[in-house]
């Protein structure tokens, strides 16, 4: 078919200016998810994720018995109560796995698409620049509750499926119901995610810096790493309490009766920081840019 | 002619200009001066060719006209407003193709149209799914509208990034070399679309190294040389401008040349019984006292003259003549 008989409809020039309206402002945010998540990358991160726990209660059913305690936190546990393996496996994926599929997400959000060019169309749409960043922020965070909520389920299947389950002994040595535990679990869960969010604001920054989504990726993977070997070196310890990933495992403080909660609110402070921060600095770069891609 | 077409079109008419640059000026992080003093008027209605070799700066001053990228000097109004700081009202207004077309690869055609359009505040997300339907339908791809963008040819790609700046009706219409990659046919349809959506009262502003697209399409035009505005007016104006060249028909053609030669007229070429040559400066602007002594001149020396005219010069003599080296890319 040709355009050029196509629809010649009666056509006018476009008046003043169509008002915007409060669901076509929103309408990005959903289009930002929908894009974040319909990408094979992200399925393919989240497989991983999913993966993960499964290779944990396999290797723990199969190893039982002589298990000396050389595991990770809460590995002896697991095989009294199935509900165990979703602590173990945040404490497996929390240093390494979580945060670097959250880098790869992060990282790529705004360089990847400065790269391929749709970035120069999404401004002259226009979908503005500080929506634009709110949006890519916001998909990253929804990114985070995914990755964790995709660990903590194929945790409790892979659980529920190879130990038993039950009333729950926390490490202060109480005892509450299952129930009760499945909902400090999922207190537990939202709190990783909120862990990630110091690191989704770096990868946000960085990603504005550059026009390739690969170097943001690695770059942001990168710092992770490397802020985790700082906070393990004694020497630096007078820093360790200002790096993002410090406090990323006083999750489990939630498993004592009662709830010990200073390292926990120091963690939420301190990822807040990071957040307002690196979010700061991400709009400062994004919004005084020259788009050139 | 430069000094007195540039900026004719902004004198004539009263129709306010939808595009207008003073002082424009951009100078990249690494000190090339991409842009350089650009006064551009676009009048409303028209559609504008903006002619350039590679590397003239095209593309920039589009990128600046959107607010992508900020003017190291000198200011741009589009749509009466001022860019980039008015990007936000002024943007849901301009359709734009700005060098070749972006698309997510992992993404139907129309789910890229759905995209850029809910990137836009001012789109109705009710109206949407017509609207890209339309616009898919516009440029010829409904039928390929569920493919993956990645699997599309040059051509498609372009062709959706079309759809994608008609997706509204807009007030202008901003294409950055719009029939890149497109087979003859593809670049007839897409001339035939910019001259309906001119038809409609939206303003185009097309930039084009294509002169004959430029000749065929538009009603005005600028011609850019190393960043600098080198002239603009009308299409007719400009061609009209470009030097005629003298053309004799003759069977004398050794004589001929000879006495062309003696009066002045140079660069002389020879086809067959045909002779044509530059005409003596003076001619182009007092045609009626130079030529007729020229006929004159060649019945003398006893050339038998069979015809003896000038030939209207095109716009491609006009960009020749007016960037120097043609289209040799600036350094
Ligand atoms: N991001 C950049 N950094 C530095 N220099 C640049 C950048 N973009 C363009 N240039 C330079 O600015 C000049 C103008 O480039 P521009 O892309 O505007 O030309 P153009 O007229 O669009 O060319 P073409 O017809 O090839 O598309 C060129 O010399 C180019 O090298
Ligand atoms: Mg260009």
């Amino acid at each position: 078919m040709s355009p050029g008989e196509a629809a010649v409809l009666p056509r006018t020039a476009a008046p003043g200016g169509r008002p915007r309206t409060a669901l076509g402002v929103l309408a990005l945010f959903r289009s930002e998810l929908s894009i974040t998540f319909r990408r094979l990358r992200t399925i393919a991160l989240l497989a991983i994720l999913a993966a993960l726990p499964v290779l944990i209660g396999v290797v723990i059913k199969v190893e039982v018995g002589d298990s000396g305690g050389g595991g990770p936190a809460f590995m002896a546990q697991v095989t009294e109560n199935g509900l165990f393996l979703v602590f173990t496996s945040f404490v497996v994926t929390l240093p390494v796995f979580l945060p670097m599929a959250v880098g790869v997400v992060a990282g790529d959000s705004v360089a990847g698409e400065a790269g391929s060019g749709t970035l120069r169309y999404l401004l002259v749409a226009p979908a503005g620049r500080t929506r634009l960043l709110a949006a890519k922020f916001t998909a990253a965070l929804s990114f985070c509750a995914a990755a964790t909520l995709t660990v903590a389920l194929s945790a409790l299947a892979t659980g529920a499926a190879l130990f038993p389950v039950g009333r729950v002994t926390l490490l202060s040595g109480d005892s509450i119901s299952f129930w009760a535990a499945l909902l400090r679990t999922g207190l537990i869960a939202v709190l990783v995610a909120a862990s990630l969010a110091g690191l989704v604001a770096i990868g946000l920054f960085v990603s504005t810096l550059t026009g390739s989504g690969i170097a943001a990726m690695a770059t942001t993977v990168g710092l992770v790493i490397t802020v985790q070997i700082l906070d393990g070196i004694p020497q630096l310890h007078s820093i360790g309490p200002w790096l993002f990933p410090h406090y990323w495992l006083s999750f489990a403080d939630l498993l004592r009766q009662p709830a010990y909660l200073h390292d926990v609110l120091r963690n939420l402070g301190l990822q807040g920081l990071y957040a307002a921060v690196f979010g700061t600095a991400a709009w400062a770069r994004f919004t005084s840019r020259d788009i050139t891609s | 002619m430069t000094d007195s077409t540039a900026g004719r079109a902004a004198a004539d008419g009263p129709a306010p200009a939808v595009i207008r640059t003073r002082g424009l000026t951009k100078r990249f992080r690494g000190g090339q001066l991409a842009v350089d003093g650009l006064d551009l008027t676009v009048p409303r209605g028209s559609v504008f060719g903006f002619l350039g070799p590679n590397g003239s700066g095209k593309t920039t001053t589009i990128r600046m006209l959107m607010g992508l990228i900020a003017p190291t000097s000198g200011t741009a109004t589009v749509l009466e407003a001022p860019m980039p700081q008015s990007v936000t009202a002024v943007l849901p207004r301009v359709g734009a193709l700005i060098e070749g077309p972006a698309l997510y690869g992992f993404l139907s055609g129309r789910d890229n149209l759905v995209r850029y359009d809910s990137a836009d505040p001012a789109a109705d997300p009710r109206t949407r799914d017509r609207r890209v339907a339309e616009a898919l339908e516009r440029v010829g791809l409904a039928a390929a509208a569920g493919k993956k963008a990645r699997a599309y040819s040059l051509g498609m790609k372009q062709r959706l990034g079309l759809a994608a700046a008609l997706l509204q009706p807009r007030e202008l219409l901003v294409l950055d070399e719009p029939t890149n990659g497109l087979d003859p046919q593809g670049m007839r349809e897409i001339r035939a679309l910019v001259r309906e959506v001119a038809a409609d009262g939206t303003t185009v502003f097309l930039s084009s190294h294509l002169l004959d697209e430029i000749e065929q399409v538009c009603t005005h035009a600028a011609v850019m040389s190393r960043g600098r505005l080198v002239v603009q007016g009308t299409v007719a104006e400009l061609a009209a401008g470009a030097r005629g060249r003298l053309v004799v028909q003759t069977p004398d053609r050794e004589l001929a040349a000879r006495v062309l030669a003696d009066h002045g007229v140079t660069d002389l070429r020879t086809t067959g019984d045909r002779l044509d040559g530059e005409p003596p400066s003076g001619a182009a602007d007092d045609p009626d006292g130079h030529l007729p002594k020229l006929c004159a001149a060649l019945v003398g020396a006893g050339v038998r003259v069979r015809s003896f005219g000038t030939e209207r010069g095109t716009l491609e003599d006009a960009f020749v003549a007016l960037t120097g080296e043609g289209f040799d890319v600036a350094g």
